[in-house]
């Protein structure tokens, strides 16, 4: 009886110890490749055709891969907006698209055919704003979003026109090969410079852009 | 003396359901996969497992097959399910993921069969039998 429960005992600390072992490895494993993963090919990061904002040759690139329907990204965009102010001069934003929702995608695309209006950041606000409406998971209403877009100051005939644009669709599909290339599993996912926001958190991101300043 | 063998046969099915759970856990907590809503049901059949046949390794608890095959019938059952949703055989729209991931994702492929619903399924069949097994030994005590 003694033997066995020590077997017993022995088997659950030696599992529990490959476990601990096994997540501190994989972390640390996870970390490295995808610093590496970022070094060697850029382009994963930031495509030709990605909107940006902010300086031109800035001295920190920030890579968020955003999804309008998520409500994180919903509730992280006024941090970000403050970023961008309060480093105006030294940070540039790229967004990318990760489309995980059921009608993220139709969300982007009337993005990128405000976006050729030269709104696509009154619409990604707009999105965001009335998210709770349009885009509730459990009765979404995406069409909600062509009765909100005068408010954005954009105009609905022309985004209707250029809406079925097949070049939208190319650029959901390259992002998302990217986002998965690049291993994110959630929105907003951040890249520093390259680096990528290993631990997520305002403070976290703050704190990252500030160390490559 | 057959309490000894059928010792040893719980014992590897406690053995199976704490790597099912570490091993999901591992998955979820550090790979960061998200469970689907089928892997949850699954979880349920499976995490209290590793409790009730540690429970009933000290003493040998002989009715033990009574709490236990239950969890791992019904987990055997949804992991067959699963492995049908994930192979094509039931279609996606009769599966119950509305939201969230799709129980047809896939996340790892080993050696190009070895998926995640495919390692529940195992380790239910393995649990299931030896419990079975365990079963016959009592009855011939």
């Amino acid at each position: 009886m003694k033997n066995k429960k020590n077997l017993v005992l022995g088997v659950a600390l030696a599992l529990g110890a490959m476990f601990i072992g096994g997540a501190i490895a994989y972390k640390f494993m996870e970390g490295k490749s995808l610093n590496i993963i970022a070094d060697n090919s850029p382009e994963r990061l930031v495509r030709e055709y990605s909107p940006r904002t902010g300086p031109t040759d800035p001295k920190v690139v920030l890579v968020e891969f955003l999804d309008p329907e998520c409500e994180s990204c919903r509730a992280f965009s006024p941090f970000v907006k403050d970023i961008l102010n309060k480093y105006k001069d030294e940070v540039q934003l790229v967004v990318r698209y990760a489309t995980y929702h059921r009608n993220s995608a139709f969300a982007v695309k009337i993005l990128e055919a405000s976006r050729e209006q030269g709104k696509f950041w009154e619409v990604l606000d707009l999105l965001f704003k009335y998210q709770p409406n349009w885009g509730n998971h459990r009765n979404p209403k995406p069409e909600l979003i062509w009765y909100y877009l005068p408010e954005a100051g954009v105009d609905v005939e022309k985004v209707r026109a250029k809406f079925n644009d097949p070049e939208y669709d190319k650029r959901v599909e390259q992002d998302m090969k990217d986002a998965e290339f690049l291993q994110i599993r959630g929105t907003p996912s951040f890249f520093i410079n390259g680096k990528p926001l290993n631990e997520f958190g305002k403070q976290q991101l703050l704190q990252a852009i500030q160390n490559e300043l | 003396m057959n309490s000894e063998r059928s010792w040893y046969l719980l014992f590897g099915c406690w053995l199976l359901a704490l790597v099912s759970t570490l091993g999901s856990l591992f998955f979820s907590e550090v790979m960061g996969f998200i469970p689907c809503v089928l892997c949850w049901y699954q979880r349920i059949a499976m995490y209290p497992l590793v409790l009730i046949l540690l429970a009933s390794l000290f003493p040998l608890d002989k009715k033990v097959f009574r709490y236990a095959m239950p969890f791992a019938g019904i987990g055997l059952f949804i992991s067959i399910y699963h492995n049908l949703l994930h192979y094509g055989v039931v279609p996606e729209s009769a599966s119950p993921c509305v939201q969230g991931v799709p129980c047809s994702t896939v996340y790892i492929n080993w050696f190009g069969f070895i998926t995640i619903p495919v390692l529940s399924f195992i380790s239910f069949s393995l649990i299931v039998f030896l419990l079975m097994m365990f079963k016959k030994e009592i009855h011939e005590e």
